[in-house]
């Protein structure tokens, strides 16, 4: 005996979502994925290699596109998902463009938003030529090409840790998780593309939670000589030689010091996407004092809405890295399986 | 008897223990400096506030490393450091936890002018 098989809607198409529908898909349940950019890939389009190991991006790009494109999932893409409401029937969701969606459960994995670096102004991001964020210089190891604006060649180059991150005048108290070690792979990839530049990361507390996270910090100084030093950055300016200027206090030292460099990359962190906070608020989704997601449990049901029928999955609900945002996603995919068979 | 060699001179003189004595330390200050400023106990150290301080460009004023003296019970070298913040209040616009700096070395001072009439 044949049944049509069930429906499952997934809100956003970065890894979490990419993920969740492949699994799905596989397991024989007819997908729509519903991505608001013009392709799937989340921010991980943007990336050129990943920590721990350095491995290029597009190994993990090719194994999302890949799930991803499994015949039972229909990519719907430029379209957000506006709202979502739970009847005896199912779920109506509501996209963009007012076309409304019929399914039987809906997987949440909206993501985040890198914060935006304008608004710390005192470091001058949008203000000063050189300062670029880390996104920005992930652009320059894509091109291959790593310069200063002026098409010169850095001979120092800081990274500044928690640029939106564990930062209440920004109004996001919360850690991003993945910034300290992306400092220490891109110091890493600095260091290998120009040998005689000087790499300092400017870091409050070193967070290097993840396997062989602690290893490559290790190896960031015994193999490729980066500098560490311990203090917040308070502010950036440009001295008559066109020269960042920036003024931290070396906590260890327990002086302010003050350092010019070419190049200043700061380290933007995780906020809750907009998208899907608007989500959140049409649908009646808990969010916590972070902005993401609050789910049932955060031990044991840290994929469930409190809705019924709706899921999450990903960043949406905590910063996280690739590792923890697929894990999440099977988890989710988990959770809405049992609901779907039940 | 003194050896002629000078080995008198060599060793073991008593010097005042640099250990921070967390047991007899005193108290009263930062239960003072906390009752009156609670976002005190908010500073995770970063620095930032002696980044960028006006007094500490010049004198060895560290709010950082006062906080952290007040917290431990130090309060010999609070004396001095609480007479060289000019209260500017730029340490208000960077730090990152939302402490109230500028009232903490007010706070402190007062803290120690109390200390010094026996009054707390």
């Amino acid at each position: 005996m044949k049944t049509v098989p069930k429906h499952v809607l997934v809100a956003g198409g970065g890894v979490a979502g990419m993920e969740a529908a492949g699994a799905l898909a596989e397991m024989g349940y007819r997908v729509t994925l519903v991505e608001k950019g013009d392709d799937p890939g989340g921010h991980l389009l943007q990336w050129h290699a990943l920590f721990p190991d350095r491995r290029p991006a597009d190994e993990v790009r090719s194994y999302l596109r890949k799930r991803a494109g499994h015949h039972n999932i229909n990519i719907i893409t430029r379209t957000t998902v506006e709202k979502v409401r739970h009847h005896p029937g199912g779920v109506r969701v509501i996209l963009s463009g007012g076309t409304e969606e019929e399914a039987d459960a809906v997987i949440v994995a909206t993501g985040f938003d890198l914060f935006d670096a304008h608004r710390k102004e005192e470091y001058g991001y949008g203000i000063y030529d050189n300062v670029i964020t880390s996104v920005d210089l992930e652009a320059m190891f894509n091109r291959g090409r790593l310069e200063k604006a002026d098409g010169t060649v850095p001979s120092r180059i800081g990274l500044i840790h928690c640029v939106g991150s564990r930062d209440e005048k920004v109004n996001n108290n919360h850690c991003s998780k993945v910034c300290c070690v992306t400092a220490v792979k891109q110091a890493i990839e600095i260091r290998q593309m120009l040998p005689s530049c000087e790499v300092f990361c400017f870091y409050m507390d070193m967070r290097m939670y993840g396997p062989y996270y602690e290893e490559l910090y290790r190896e960031s100084q015994e193999v490729h000589n980066v500098n560490f030093i311990r203090g917040k950055v308070s502010e950036a300016s440009v001295n008559i030689n066109n020269r960042l200027v920036i003024k931290v206090e070396d906590t260890l030292a327990g002086r302010p010091l003050k350092m010019e460099l070419d190049i200043m990359v700061l380290m933007v962190g995780m906020e809750m996407a907009e998208s899907g906070a608007k989500l959140a608020e049409a649908s009646g989704f808990r969010q916590g004092i972070n902005r993401f997601l609050e789910s049932g449990d955060h031990h044991y049901g840290n994929n469930l809405s409190g809705i019924k029928g709706v899921f999450y999955a990903g960043t949406c609900t905590a910063p996280m890295n690739i590792t923890d945002t697929i894990s999440h996603a099977r988890a989710a995919v988990a959770e809405t399986v049992r609901y779907l068979k039940a | 008897m003194m050896s002629a060699t000078g080995a008198n001179k060599f060793g073991f003189a008593i010097n005042r223990s640099r250990m921070i004595d967390y047991d007899s330390s005193d108290r009263k200050v930062r239960e003072y400096i906390t009752s009156r400023e609670p976002s005190f106990r908010l500073c995770f150290a970063c620095g930032g506030c002696t980044a960028t301080c006006t007094a500490g460009q010049h004198t060895s004023f560290n709010l950082r490393r006062m906080n952290t003296y007040i917290r431990r019970g130090e309060i010999e070298p609070l004396r001095e450091e609480v007479t060289r913040c000019m209260l500017c209040g730029k340490c208000l616009l960077v730090c990152p936890r939302g402490v109230n700096t500028r009232n903490v070395v007010a706070v402190a001072a007062e803290a120690i002018r109390k200390l010094e009439r026996n009054e707390l």
